[in-house]
């Protein structure tokens, strides 16, 4: 009995512990960014290796989602003869929500699980701490670069996304099942509002893009450094992630949701 | 390992295409205009009631939009909601004396702010305020008033039945 009660304390303690040590994580990665000079050059690499190296996979779903609701939504609207609403349909729950959803998903599954692998790995061959034999911080030097390279990234795929995926919706809508492309714009601009539904899924988004590298580097620094450490915190990182921007979305647009 | 100049060159790149998105997206998909101040004045008017009206909904004068809500506040000495509208600058003709209505568009469509011309000589301006107002037809209160008239028609009736 005692020693189920001390399981459970000791589980209670490290689950604090670790949240404890994510929060110390981010906070040093945070205040203390790389320093102008040296450390520009890191995050451009960083949010070429985080931005646009997924620029391939978030483009083609992009198009590929706006083009599937599109033709969902198409017959849908068409019995109750609104098909001239395609074009909300599709910007409004692209721009809302499929748009900062799916990305940050899909910056999950190929950016997150990637910087885990990496700095997990730079862990378990002892780079990190030969770093700091070097008086080198490795907060400043590796992971302050890829919080900030993802946190500029994701903005940004999730507006090229959001562009992408309407583009594909005019595809289907205009060009094959033949709507007038001058009532899908107009339609479309008389109902998304700039400020109430693109800014707010990109707030949505900057929100994910920290997220996801702050989990990502945690799970990778805060690793076991052995082969199967670092394959159960890949793991981790892409399962958490996936969980937090799904719950944090609920929770974003419940506080959004004002003006809708 | 990519040169730090290539790399640079493709962030360079990335970024240029998130913002022709991002214009994109303003422009072509939410119409934004609002960037640039729009052309317009602006009038008031206040309504007894508002019913459904929105920012944004618009200004009709013979079924032609000529303008905007921008604003909506509830004045608080008579509780009566301040409508602020932007009216078009084309449009710069209309009667002083002239109302203005909160009506729907179809059976459950939005509402909008129809403005009625008289025939005044004077013409509304920046900062006027339209007197003559119509507030919105509210579903619920005419059915009560209609059921309310009903019942008091019917005891009249019997009423007068029981007199003679």
């Amino acid at each position: 009995m005692i020693a189920q009660v001390t399981t459970l304390g000791r589980l209670g303690i490290k689950l604090l512990r670790d949240y404890g040590k994510a929060g110390i994580l981010l906070f040093s990665a945070i205040c203390y960014p790389p320093n102008i000079r040296k450390g520009l050059p890191l995050v451009f690499q960083q949010i070429y290796a985080e931005g646009v190296l997924s620029l391939l996979i978030i483009m083609v779903s992009g198009l590929f989602i706006g083009m599937v609701v599109a033709l969902q939504g198409y017959h849908t609207l068409v019995k109750f003869g609104a098909s001239q609403q395609l074009g909300p349909l599709v910007a409004l729950s692209v721009v809302r929500e499929l748009g900062p959803v799916v990305t940050a998903l899909l910056f999950a599954g190929r950016a997150g699980s990637a910087l885990t692998a990496e700095i997990g790995l730079m862990k378990a061959t002892e780079q990190l701490s030969s770093m700091e034999m070097m008086a080198v911080d490795p907060i400043r030097r590796v992971i302050s670069p890829r919080l900030w390279g993802g946190f500029i990234s994701m903005p940004i795929l999730t507006i090229i996304f959001n562009t992408v995926a309407i583009y594909g919706a005019y595809l289907v809508g205009v060009k094959w099942l033949g709507l007038d492309a001058g009532a899908f714009w107009s339609n479309t601009q008389s109902s998304v509002d700039f400020q109430e539904d693109i800014l707010k899924g990109i707030y949505k988004s900057i929100v994910f893009g920290l997220v996801v590298t702050w989990i990502a580097l945690y799970q990778g620094y805060h690793s076991m450094p052995t082969s199967a450490g670092i394959s159960n915190a890949t793991t981790r990182t892409v399962v958490y992630a996936s969980l937090s921007i799904l719950g944090l979305d609920f929770v974003l647009t419940a506080m959004m949701i004002g003006g809708w | 390992m990519l040169s730090q100049r290539t790399i640079e060159t493709c962030v360079g790149l990335f970024l240029l295409a998130g913002i022709l998105s991002l214009i994109i997206l303003a422009f072509k998909v939410s119409g934004l205009t609002s960037f640039f101040k729009k052309e317009g004045y602006y009038i008031t008017a206040q309504f007894d009631d508002i019913g459904q009206l929105k920012k944004r909904a618009p200004i009709k004068m013979g079924g032609v939009t000529i303008g905007e809500v921008t604003n909506i506040h509830l004045d608080r000495s008579d509780y009566r909601a301040i409508v602020t509208m932007r009216i078009d600058s084309r449009v710069n003709d209309i009667p002083d004396d002239s109302s203005a209505s909160i009506l729907t568009a179809g059976l459950l469509g939005d509402n909008y702010v129809a403005i009625t011309p008289m025939y005044g000589s004077s013409y509304l301006k920046a900062g006027s305020v339209v007197s003559e107002t119509h507030s919105a037809m509210i579903l619920e209160k005419m059915i009560g008033q209609f059921l309310f008239n009903i019942d008091k028609s019917e005891k009249s009736k019997t009423g007068r039945g029981g007199m003679q």
